[in-house]
């Protein structure tokens, strides 16, 4: 199956290109909207400042809501996550596309920010595939300094000063804070999750 | 609970890597690509690629090592050594590194941090300090900064510009102290905790590594938030598993499922 990563120029394409060509999958970057056309399985990366998904236009949005229409499957990868609800408080003027409800706002407590290394997650008991083959507890690489509150949708929690949703999964769409694609052989296997998942939903 | 890490470094120079005393007396211990996948498997929880070279002999650096190494790992790697400027930085972010560390040149043209935070993001930003203890008087006014690979003193103290940096958006500090690199002395606490105290994103302790003891006293007196080694992962008899355990045993958080 062929993943449509998607460059909005706040990506580590390489890295997140590399891993999930190694768990088998071909991978297209897709530089405009237009190029999702017939994507199967679609992939937001994202580091950095909320500021940058400002790139992810109108066109775009409609370009994904289509595919998931046609029974492609997402996954958001930490600010690609975080595009993927309401907004951010990092860069309130732009709107998320609110796939998922509520905004991310700026982690907070007693700790360092941003929060930057290896995490335990805590699964919260809803019912997904993308934890499938880990054990609660599984350590995974963090980088972020905002992050989404947990609601129905939060598969994985973890706790940095708050706890926040980890892991999100909603009918077709996923996504994660953490970066499976930094995360060693735990992090490859929620990606051959999704690469599984992507190719039933079909 | 947000682990402490441990940080393995390549210092790399023509495609070897090489780890010096007090970044002298070179000697070769190995191919970057299989030490960065040995280390991955083994346990460590980031890698450290740095150019030793680089600065020096002004040349760039190396992106088929990069590369090669970027292939073999999964989890964080950060590239180091010759990087000045934004296209440099680019080539090895695009040869697959996550991050990249930045000293001289951030030294001698302090707006390529924010340059570059604002390209990459904050957190592809490590900002290398390398100090030494100057003077014996007040400890926070103590430490020199020093530039090219170690080389050269710079009239500035490692505290104000461990600050400067994070307010130009680094994402994490890399400090080194040059009295005990390559020693296996320990790493310099005192050093590590006036930064780690005085900045908000994380710092990197090096330096000194040379039992698992340090890896203690650092993370706890010096509180750092990561700490990386070579020597003491290279040559010695202990490998990352043992640090994390006796980590683990005294009671220091540590990622041990891998």
């Amino acid at each position: 199956m062929i993943i449509s990563l998607i460059d909005y120029g706040a990506g580590n394409l390489a890295s997140v290109q590399k891993s999930l060509a190694a768990v088998g999958a071909r991978v297209s970057v897709a530089r405009a909207a237009a190029s999702l056309s017939d994507a199967a399985a679609i992939v937001i990366p994202g580091v950095g400042h909320f500021g940058a998904t400002a790139s992810l236009d109108e066109a775009w949005r409609l370009a994904i809501l289509r595919r998931l229409d046609a029974g492609a499957a997402l996954l958001g990868i930490c600010l690609g996550m975080h595009w993927l609800f309401e907004g951010s408080d990092e860069a309130p003027a732009i709107a998320g596309i609110g796939l998922f409800g509520g905004r991310c706002t700026r982690l907070s407590g007693d700790v360092k920010v941003p929060h930057v290394g290896w995490n335990t997650l805590a699964p919260t008991g809803g019912r997904s595939r993308l934890l499938d083959g880990t054990v609660p507890g599984t350590s995974v690489y963090f980088s972020h300094s905002f992050a989404a509150p947990v609601t129905p949708d939060t598969v994985a929690t973890a706790t940095h000063g708050v706890t926040f949703a980890a892991g999100v999964a909603c009918g077709r769409v996923w996504a994660t804070q953490f970066h499976p694609e930094k995360s060693g052989t735990a992090g490859l296997r929620l990606l051959s999750n999704f690469l599984a998942f992507a190719e039933e939903a079909r | 609970m947000l682990a402490r890490r441990l940080i393995a470094c390549l210092d790399v120079r023509d495609g070897q890597v090489v780890k010096g005393v007090q970044f002298e007396q070179l000697r070769e211990s190995g191919d970057p690509a299989e030490l960065a996948a040995r280390y991955s498997a083994g346990g460590v929880d980031e890698v450290v690629l740095l150019d030793i070279s680089a600065t020096l002999e002004q040349r760039a650096t190396l992106l088929a090592t990069v590369r090669a190494v970027a292939d073999k790992t999964f989890i964080p790697l950060t590239v180091g050594g010759g990087i000045r400027s934004i296209d440099d930085a680019r080539a090895v972010l695009d040869a697959g590194a996550d991050k990249v560390s930045v000293n001289s040149a951030a030294l001698g043209n302090p707006p390529l941090i924010s340059a570059l935070a604002r390209l990459y993001g904050s957190q592809a930003v490590v900002v290398a300090i390398d100090a030494r203890r100057a003077s014996p008087g007040p400890i926070e006014d103590a430490y020199q900064v020093y530039t090219r690979s170690g080389t050269t003193p710079v009239p500035r103290e490692a505290l104000s510009w461990a600050r400067e940096a994070e307010q130009r958006g680094a994402g994490e500090i890399l400090l080194t102290s040059i009295d005990r690199d390559g020693t296996r002395a320990g790493f310099d606490c005192d050093l590590t905790a006036i930064v780690s105290s005085a900045v908000q994103i994380p710092v990197i302790a090096s330096g000194g590594a040379g039992t698992p003891e340090h890896f203690v006293e650092v993370f706890e007196r010096g509180r750092a938030d990561a700490a990386l080694a070579a020597s003491v992962f290279h040559f010695s008899e202990h490998g990352v598993r043992d640090v994390k355990q006796f980590l683990h045993a005294a009671g220091v958080p540590v990622r041990l499922d891998w």
